[in-house]
C-alpha cells in the first residue's frame, strides 16, 4: 500500500509536467490544427534559460526563494518571446499553405533549436542548480513527498488555475476561444487574430518553460535533447485528452505520467519490462482512439458533404 | 517496334549500368576507376532512402493517409531478415552452394530474406493499417508514430536480436541489389498509380467521402496501399541492415520516420520523381554541408535544418509539386487550354491559388 502511494505521488508530478507541455500543444492545436513539433523544445530551452538566469544572476551559491521565483518567471517570459518569434519568423508565412508543409517547417523549427543548442552548447548534460532546499515529508507511513515535487504540483495547479481565469474571464481569453472556433469569422468580428495566436504561443511557450524550471528542480541533469521525448509524450497526452481540448490535456498528461510509473513500479510483476515505460503512453494512445477517435474529453465532429 | 520489345531493351540497359556503377563502386573498380568508400556510402544510403520515400509516397501522397510509421516497417524487415541470414544463412549456404555454386547460393540466401523481409514487413502493416486507417488526418499519424515507436521497443526486448546492445549482420547488400530493388519499387509504384487502383487512390486523397459514394471501397484500398507501401519499406530495411552490417534500434526512432516525410514533401507530394528527387537531396545534404569551411563545419545541421525551413516558405509545395520530372517538360512548355487547369480547394485553380509558380512552369 505504501509502494502504491508512493508510485501515486511520483506518477503524479511527472504527469503534472506533461499536462504543463501538453497545454501548448493542445491551444495551438486548438487555433491553427498546426501540431507545433518545436514545443518540445521549447520545454527545454525554458530549462536552459532557468541554468542561464541562474548563473548569471548568482543563484548558484545555495538555496533561494527569491532565485527560484526570478529563475522561474524569467524563463517562462524568455520563452514566450522565443515561442512568439517562432510563429512570427517561421509559422505565419506559411499559415495558408498546405498542412504538410507547415508539418514539416514545425519539424525544421524543431531540429534547428536541437542543433544550434548542441553546437553551441554540446550534447553533454549539465547540472542544474538547486535553488530549493531539498527534503521530503513522509506521508502515510512510508510514502515520501520532497519538496520539489510540493513545488511541481503547487506551481503546475497555480498555472493551470491562471490559464483558466485567462481564457475564460478575460477579453484576450474570449478571443482565443473564438479564433479557435473559426479564425475566419473572428477575424471578421473585428479581432485581430495575429495579435491572438501569437498570444497563444506566449502562454504555451510560457507554460512548457515552467515546466522545463521545475523538472530540473527535481531531476537537475539538462540536456539539448531532453526535450524530444518529454515532448513526444506530452502530445500523446494532448492527443489522449483530445487535442484542442484544455481539461483533456490536464487529464492526459496525469494518465500518462501514473501510467509510466506504474509500468515501471508494477510491470515486472506481470512480465513488462521496464523498458517498455515509452510505448506505455503509446499503447494506451492506440487503445482509447480505436474506441473514441477524438479522444477522451474531445467532441466529435459531424462530417458534412 | 513493339512495346514489349521496348521494354526489354530498356530494361536490359538499365540492368547493364546498374552492373557497371556497381562494378564501378566494388572494390576492384571499373577499368581501373573507382569510387572512394566515403561517396560509395552515400549513393547506397541514397538509393535505399528512394525506396523509403518513393513507397511512402503511394501513401502518403498518392492515397493521402499521412503516416509517421515508416521507420517502424523499415525496422521488422531489417530484424526479421537479420533474424534469417545471422542464425542460418552460413549453414544454407554451405548446403546450397554444392547445388547452384556459392556466388548463386550467396544470391538466392539473400533474396529469401529480402522476400521474407518484405512479408514480415506486409504482416505488420496489415495489422497496423486495419485499425488505424479508420482514422484520420492527425490522429492517423500520431498513432502510425505510436505503432512504430511500440514496434521498436518490442524489438529493443527480443535477447535474440541483440535488444540493446545491437545485432550483428553478415554484408549481403551491394549496389547492384539496392538499384534492382529501387528500380523495382519505382516500376511497381508507377504502375500501381497510373492503374484502376491509382485513380481509387488518388480519389480518396481528393475526397475520402465523394470516392466511397462512386463505389470504391476505400477501408480497402487504404489498407491495401499501406501494405504495399510498409512491405517495400521492409525490403529497404533489409537492404539497409545487411549493408550497413549493424542494426541497432536507435536506427528506426521516430526522426526516421520524419526524415523519409521531408524527402517526399521537399520533392512534392503525390510526383513520384520528386519522391526520388527528395530522397537524393535529403541524403546529400548534410553530406555535402561537411564542406563548410572550418569553424562552420560544426554548423552544418544547424544550416541543415535552416535551408529545410527556408525550402518550405519558398517552395511550400516542394520542388516539383505533383508535377513529373520529363525529358519534355525541359524541351518545350505546353500551353494548357484554358478550361483544363487542375482544380484545387474551394474550386480555384491551383496555378492561382500558388502566387510563385507561373502559368506555364
Amino acid at each position: 500500500m505504501d509502494t502504491f502511494v508512493q508510485q501515486l505521488i511520483n506518477g503524479l508530478t511527472i504527469g503534472a509536467i506533461y499536462a504543463l507541455i501538453a497545454l501548448g500543444y493542445t491551444m495551438v492545436y486548438g487555433i491553427l490544427r498546426l501540431i507545433n513539433f518545436a514545443h518540445g523544445d521549447i520545454y527545454m530551452v525554458g530549462a536552459f534559460f532557468g541554468y542561464f538566469l541562474a548563473y548569471q544572476l548568482g543563484f548558484v551559491t545555495g538555496p533561494s526563494l527569491v532565485g527560484l521565483v526570478v529563475v522561474l518567471l524569467g524563463s517562462m517570459i524568455l520563452a514566450a518571446l522565443v515561442g512568439m518569434a517562432i510563429e512570427r519568423f517561421a509559422y505565419r508565412p506559411i499559415r495558408k499553405y498546405p498542412r504538410m508543409t507547415t508539418l514539416i517547417t514545425a519539424i525544421g523549427v524543431s531540429l534547428l533549436i536541437e542543433n544550434l543548442f548542441v553546437a553551441r552548447l554540446g550534447a553533454a548534460p549539465r547540472a542544474f542548480p538547486q535553488l530549493l532546499q531539498e527534503r521530503s515529508y513522509t506521508l502515510f507511513g512510508n510514502a515520501a513527498i520532497s519538496k520539489s515535487q510540493i513545488l511541481i504540483f503547487a506551481v503546475s495547479i497555480l498555472l493551470m488555475l491562471l490559464l483558466q481565469w485567462i481564457i475564460f474571464k478575460t477579453r484576450v481569453g474570449t478571443a482565443m476561444r473564438a479564433v479557435s472556433f473559426n479564425l475566419n469569422s473572428a477575424k471578421l468580428m473585428g479581432i485581430n487574430t495575429d495579435v491572438i495566436i501569437s498570444v497563444t504561443f506566449a502562454l504555451g511557450s510560457a507554460l512548457a518553460a515552467a515546466g522545463g524550471v521545475l523538472t530540473a528542480q527535481y531531476n537537475p541533469q539538462i540536456d539539448p535533447l531532453m526535450g524530444i521525448i518529454t515532448g513526444l509524450k506530452a502530445f500523446v497526452a494532448a492527443v489522449l485528452g483530445g487535442i484542442g481540448n484544455i481539461p483533456g490535456a490536464v487529464l492526459g498528461g496525469l494518465l500518462i505520467g501514473l501510467a509510466e510509473t506504474f509500468v515501471v513500479g508494477y510491470g515486472q510483476n506481470v512480465g513488462v519490462p521496464t523498458t517498455f515505460r515509452d510505448a506505455v503512453a503509446f499503447a494506451i494512445l492506440i487503445l482509447v482512439l480505436l474506441f473514441r477517435p477524438t479522444g477522451l474529453l474531445g467532441s466529435s465532429v459531424q462530417e458534412k458533404v | 517496334m513493339p512495346i514489349l520489345v521496348k521494354r526489354l531493351i530498356a530494361a536490359l540497359f538499365i540492368v547493364l549500368a546498374l552492373i557497371a556503377v556497381n562494378q564501378y563502386m566494388s572494390e576492384e573498380g571499373l577499368f581501373g576507376f573507382g569510387v572512394p568508400p566515403y561517396y560509395g556510402r552515400v549513393i547506397m544510403l541514397a538509393g535505399i532512402n528512394v525506396i523509403l520515400a518513393v513507397s511512402l509516397n503511394l501513401i502518403t501522397g498518392f492515397t493521402g493517409q499521412f503516416s509517421i510509421g515508416h521507420a517502424g516497417f523499415m525496422a521488422v524487415g531489417a530484424y526479421s531478415s537479420a533474424y534469417l541470414t545471422v542464425y542460418y544463412g552460413q549453414a544454407w549456404e554451405r548446403s546450397l552452394s554444392g547445388m547452384i555454386g556459392a556466388t548463386g547460393a550467396h544470391a538466392l540466401i539473400f533474396l529469401v530474406a529480402i522476400l521474407v523481409g518484405a512479408i514480415v514487413a506486409a504482416i505488420a502493416g496489415l495489422v497496423v493499417g486495419i485499425p488505424s486507417l479508420r482514422l484520420k488526418g492527425d490522429y492517423l499519424a500520431i498513432v502510425t508514430l505510436g505503432f512504430a515507436e511500440i514496434i521498436r521497443i518490442v524489438i529493443l526486448n527480443i535477447d535474440k536480436v541483440g535488444g540493446a546492445t545491437g545485432f550483428t549482420v553478415p554484408g549481403y547488400t551491394n549496389f547492384l541489389w539496392v538499384g534492382i530493388f529501387a528500380v523495382f519499387t519505382v516500376i511497381i509504384v508507377y504502375n500501381i498509380v497510373h492503374s484502376d487502383m491509382g485513380r481509387a487512390l488518388v480519389s480518396i486523397r481528393e475526397d475520402e467521402l465523394a470516392a466511397e459514394a462512386m463505389g470504391i471501397n476505400t477501408t480497402r484500398y487504404k489498407v491495401l496501399s499501406f501494405v504495399i507501401s510498409s512491405a517495400m519499406a521492409g525490403m529497404a530495411g533489409v537492404l539497409f541492415g545487411h549493408y550497413t552490417q549493424f542494426l541497432s534500434t536507435n536506427d528506426f526512432q521516430f526522426i526516421r520516420s520524419f526524415e523519409i516525410i521531408i524527402m517526399i514533401v521537399l520533392g512534392g507530394m503525390g510526383s513520384l520523381t520528386g519522391a526520388i528527387l527528395g530522397a537524393i537531396v535529403i541524403t546529400l545534404m548534410p553530406e555535402l554541408l561537411r564542406q563548410l569551411p572550418g569553424d562552420f563545419s560544426q554548423y552544418r545541421l544547424v544550416v541543415y535544418s535552416a535551408l529545410l525551413i527556408i525550402i518550405m516558405l519558398t517552395r511550400p509545395q516542394g520542388i516539383l509539386g505533383t508535377r513529373e520530372f520529363s525529358l519534355s517538360l525541359l524541351r518545350r512548355s505546353r500551353k494548357q487550354p484554358e478550361g483544363n487547369k487542375p482544380v484545387g480547394e474551394k474550386g480555384v485553380p491551383i496555378v492561382e491559388q500558388s502566387s510563385n509558380s507561373g502559368k506555364n512552369e
